[in-house]
């Protein structure tokens, strides 16, 4: 897929570009470009040197474990079918605390981990299971506390309220999630009663 | 209400880095080697992204400067305005589920053409920071464990890009308007 857009892109810069007359557009949008991306990755070093930074302590300091307990009733909410004690509902549970952290490295471990745990609960080896499909809604949706890369490219961009956004953006989220649980249900039942 | 929202992005970071650091000393835990210890990961973290970030980049900026993108736009007009989106943003959630990096590239485009601080700055912020790449997620965690039928997880996951994206544009009119 990604092959196909990226192809598409520059293909229909390309032909836009001949069509005009004007050739020479590519060349320097190529050479800007490429330099832009070395400017903005070094824009973006600052705020997640800092955040990971910040980050560790929170590990360290058993915040991440802490938040993973508090989260422990809305997820055996979420994963009826996961019994409390299984090793994949701890995992479960990382991932969430990890992901609302913005701790994408520490989460992604985590989740893998907890579908590991659920696979040895799946019957049928090939086809996914419920659980699985709701770990996914929660993982895709992107709740976060601190969205940094977002917030780095607006302070490379001299914005004079970077961390504006953060609110708006909780609230969207959060919606989607809530949305994304309730047609993870919705398609739950509707499967199961097909199956 | 709105007050509120605003309270919480002005207070988050602060709060955050006064809390987290007072609860880890709290604990004794000792908060600067930690700091110093997770913040190494963060140039190698940024260093990888760079040649996605080129790739992408120079893909949006040969499709943008070229007048490419402008035309497909003007394709799209009149459904834009018939849901009255921006059509800036469009690309941006078209591109969210697939490539976070493409999505992320057309967003730098539309703060270098109407800055961080605009209504679109925003609005393509709130799109790129509250949603994950869909399809990226589900190939690795499926992959992992070796698993062929996803059910309805596809279904879910781009469902959810669809609700944050109209959530986004909803949320950032009322405020930001």
């Amino acid at each position: 897929m990604i092959h196909y857009i990226w192809m598409f892109l520059l293909l229909s810069g390309v032909v836009a570009a001949a069509a005009k007359g004007r050739i020479d557009l590519v060349t320097s949008a190529t050479l800007t470009g490429a330099k832009d991306a070395i400017t903005v990755c070094f824009g973006l070093i600052s705020i997640i040197v800092f955040w990971l930074g910040m980050m560790q302590i929170a590990q360290d300091a058993g915040l991440v474990r802490k938040l993973a307990k508090l989260l422990g009733p809305i997820a055996r909410f979420l994963f009826p079918s996961v019994p409390a004690d299984h090793p994949a509902m701890g995992y479960i549970l990382s991932n969430m605390s990890a992901n609302l952290f913005g701790l994408g490295s520490a989460a992604t471990p985590m989740g893998l981990k907890a579908m590991e745990e659920l696979q040895k609960l799946n019957p049928d080896k090939q086809t996914a299971t419920p659980a699985m499909c709701t770990l996914l809604a929660i993982n895709t949706s992107g709740l976060t506390l601190i969205p940094t890369t977002v917030i780095g490219l607006r302070l490379k961009y001299d914005s004079l309220n970077p961390t504006e956004i953060i609110g708006p953006t909780m609230i969207a989220t959060f919606i989607a999630t809530s949305m994304a649980v309730l047609i993870d249900r919705y398609y739950q039942r509707k499967y199961s009663r097909k199956g | 209400m709105f007050e509120f929202i605003t309270l919480i992005s002005k207070w988050m970071l602060p709060a955050l880095i006064v809390f987290i650091p007072l609860y880890a000393l709290f604990k004794k835990v000792p908060i600067y080697e930690s700091f110093v210890e997770g913040a190494k990961e963060g140039f190698p973290t940024v260093i990888s992204i760079i040649p996605h970030l080129v790739a992408m980049m120079v893909a949006v900026a040969v499709f943008r400067d070229t007048g490419a993108m402008q035309f497909y736009l003007h394709l799209l007009s009149p459904i834009s305005n018939w849901f009255h989106i921006p059509s800036e943003v469009i690309p941006i959630g078209l591109l969210r589920p697939i490539s976070g990096i493409g999505a992320l590239a057309f967003v730098e485009s539309i703060y270098r053409e109407f800055g961080p601080d605009s209504f679109l700055g925003k609005l393509a912020s709130t799109i790129q920071a509250s949603s994950d790449t869909t399809l990226y997620v589900l190939t690795v965690y499926f992959g992992a464990v070796g698993i062929k039928r996803s059910l309805y997880a596809l279904k879910v996951g781009l469902w959810a890009d669809f609700i944050g994206f109209v959530a986004s544009l909803a949320v950032c009119s009322l405020m930001f308007l």
